[in-house]
């Protein structure tokens, strides 16, 4: 009985990577072929802004299959990534275990905040979801702040690097962003995807075609939570310090995680690693840029607003409005149909 | 025993009884058209057996299980599917895509919930559209989706609230063929509400009437017509001359 099973489930799992499409595996060897390759290419500094690409990948994916698949908006994304952070950091700095334990157990422990989180918005509609998301990393942030005995409250958390060079990092990340890019697709193309999609679309309607709407909501949320403690845990020991202002912080982590799928491409899979790539760029760029100070933040909202009249699907899910405007020119150009005009 | 039966059912919307002790039943394999004037409470009464609202007061009774106060979702999985009289089509779904949604509550599989989908389309005449997206398919389809939808779950009864409505004729003819046919080959029991009478003439076993939330009567589409108070309330003079 076991063997035709196992023929199935080969059989399912080679559909899987048939409908994958080629995109990700050349994505994937260029980027692990690299260092190998193009390694003249690449300095600390290079290797650093990819780190935090794929880094903020997995955040926006993460966000992505609950804001953007689900409809759930969150608003404090923070909440789970610094969760993520602190449960790596505490396992190293209270009982000297390594903190890159925290990439799953993090996980789990930002899984057991949106449960609670889930039980009790989840029955609401509207708005009440992103509040509460909200609310609930502000929460946090004080909590780690201010629990000075348990957290080290804004002394902060630091935890001795594992390598000193980037490499190591690099293809530990490329691989995360990989698995959890792969977990996403696998994900809404099962039962799960069509009624994560169902509920975005309409409640009701959902509702009346048997789906316990509260519960697959509850679901997605744990994919998200989870993907986006992962992405704080490799954080923590990526960067080697954490304090409560950074990791749980509402400009820097919540509203840029939103950011990133927005302008990526909401709802797309490959929006939230090109709106990481696009907010990493311009980021740096802003830095660069001595007069500019904390502009960027300003910059962000202009883009945002930019993204949303003019993009509303992202870069990715408006690649033809992109391509269009560059095309305008030549379909305005003499041709068949404006020589039939009298 | 009835498939479905309404105990002294009450909805009150403030101080507006919209739905007051209505009690009727409908059997197994029969097609009970729903009718009465706007405002009737002929919707109410689907929302209440579906649970979107619960009722002040009385019980749904479904197979001989009580059934108020169950979850939505739940009601769907013990067999009751309905249509929105507003249709809601998953808007960026594909036709097949918002079938095999549906479809996922009796084939957990996606093979197998597609291939339930495609069978639905094709039942409902639609696999012409399968791949157009919800918010693009023309009203007449958008009806028949809604049929789809319901019929995916494998429901052993169906609320019908006017898949006919808005119709051109022989989108009618089609719907009222696609009806019966639910109703005789797959024995799902139907209770339909309708305001076009030629389609609740035709189709109906039994109908009830509804007028400002209350029955005001049951029978043959015969029985019905001939009712004076029927007639007063809403078929008007022509029916009753005839």
């Amino acid at each position: 009985m076991s063997e035709p099973n196992a023929a199935v489930s080969a059989n399912k799992l080679m559909d899987f990577l048939k409908e994958l499409g080629p995109a990700f595996w050349i994505v994937v060897a260029v980027l692990a072929l690299l260092p190998v390759v193009g390694g003249f290419l690449l300095n600390d500094y290079i290797y650093h802004l990819i780190i935090l690409t794929l880094m903020w990948s997995i955040m926006g994916m993460a966000w992505n299959l609950l804001g953007g698949f689900t409809g759930q908006v969150s608003f404090g994304h923070a909440a789970f990534f610094g969760t993520g952070a602190y449960t790596g950091g505490l396992l190293a700095f209270k009982l000297g275990i390594s903190a890159w334990y925290g990439l799953l157990l993090g996980g789990f422990v930002a899984v057991a905040l949106g449960a609670v989180i889930g039980w009790i918005c989840f029955r609401l509609r509207g708005p009440y979801f992103a509040l509460a998301t909200l609310a609930l990393a502000e929460i946090m942030r004080l909590v780690a702040n201010n629990w000075v005995d348990f957290t080290n409250g804004p002394m902060g958390i630091q935890v001795q690097r594992t390598f000193t060079t980037k490499l190591p990092y690099y293809y530990i990340v490329l691989t995360l962003a990989a698995v959890t890019y792969l977990v996403i697709r696998a994900v809404i193309a099962s039962k799960l995807g069509y009624y994560f999609v169902a509920i975005r679309e309409d409640q009701d309607a959902a509702e009346a075609m048997g789906i316990p709407t509260a519960r697959y909501k509850r679901l997605s949320l744990y994919f998200s939570a989870f993907f986006m403690a992962m992405a704080g845990a490799f954080y923590m020991v990526y960067m080697g310090y954490i304090d409560p202002h950074v990791v749980y912080a509402l400009h820097d982590i919540s509203i840029i995680t939103i950011m990133v799928a927005m302008v990526g491409g909401v709802a797309t899979f490959w929006g939230p690693p090109v709106g990481a790539l696009i907010m990493i760029l311009i980021g740096e760029l802003f830095r660069r840029l001595p007069w500019a100070g904390t502009a960027h933040l300003t910059f962000f909202g202009i883009l945002l607003i930019v993204i949303i009249i003019y993009m509303p699907n992202g870069v990715v899910g408006d690649t033809h409005k992109l391509f269009g405007f560059l095309r305008r020119p030549v379909s305005r150009a003499p041709g068949p149909m404006t020589a039939e005009k009298p | 025993m009835a498939t479905l039966e309404t105990v002294d059912v009450t909805r009150f919307f403030g101080g507006l009884a919209a739905v007051s002790n209505v009690s009727f039943q409908v059997n197994q394999g029969e097609i009970v058209g729903l009718i009465g004037p706007n405002g009737a409470g002929k919707t109410t009464i689907f929302n209440l057996i579906n649970n979107y609202f619960s009722p002040t007061s009385g019980d749904i009774v479904f197979q001989g299980e009580k059934i108020t106060g169950l979850p939505t979702h739940e009601i769907c999985k013990r067999g009751i599917a309905r249509t929105f009289q507003v249709v809601k089509p998953f808007r960026r779904m594909s036709v097949l895509e918002n079938i095999m949604t549906s479809a996922f509550l009796r084939y957990p599989k996606a093979e197998e919930a597609r291939e339930k989908a495609r069978w639905c389309l094709d039942y409902t005449d639609l696999l012409a559209y399968q791949d157009t997206l919800g918010r693009s398919l023309p009203l007449g389809q958008r009806k028949r989706l809604e049929i789809a939808r319901a019929l995916a779950t494998e429901p052993k009864l169906l609320l019908l609230d006017e898949t006919c409505a808005g119709l051109n004729p022989s989108e009618l003819n089609e719907a009222i063929d696609i009806i019966r046919k639910i109703n005789q080959d797959l024995g799902i029991t139907i209770i339909i509400i309708e305001h076009h009478m030629k389609v609740i003439m035709s189709i109906s076993h039994r109908i009830v009437v509804l007028h400002h939330g209350q029955k005001i009567s049951e029978g043959t589409p015969q029985q019905v017509v001939s009712s004076p108070q029927v007639v007063e309330a809403y078929l008007g003079e022509k029916y009753a001359a005839g």
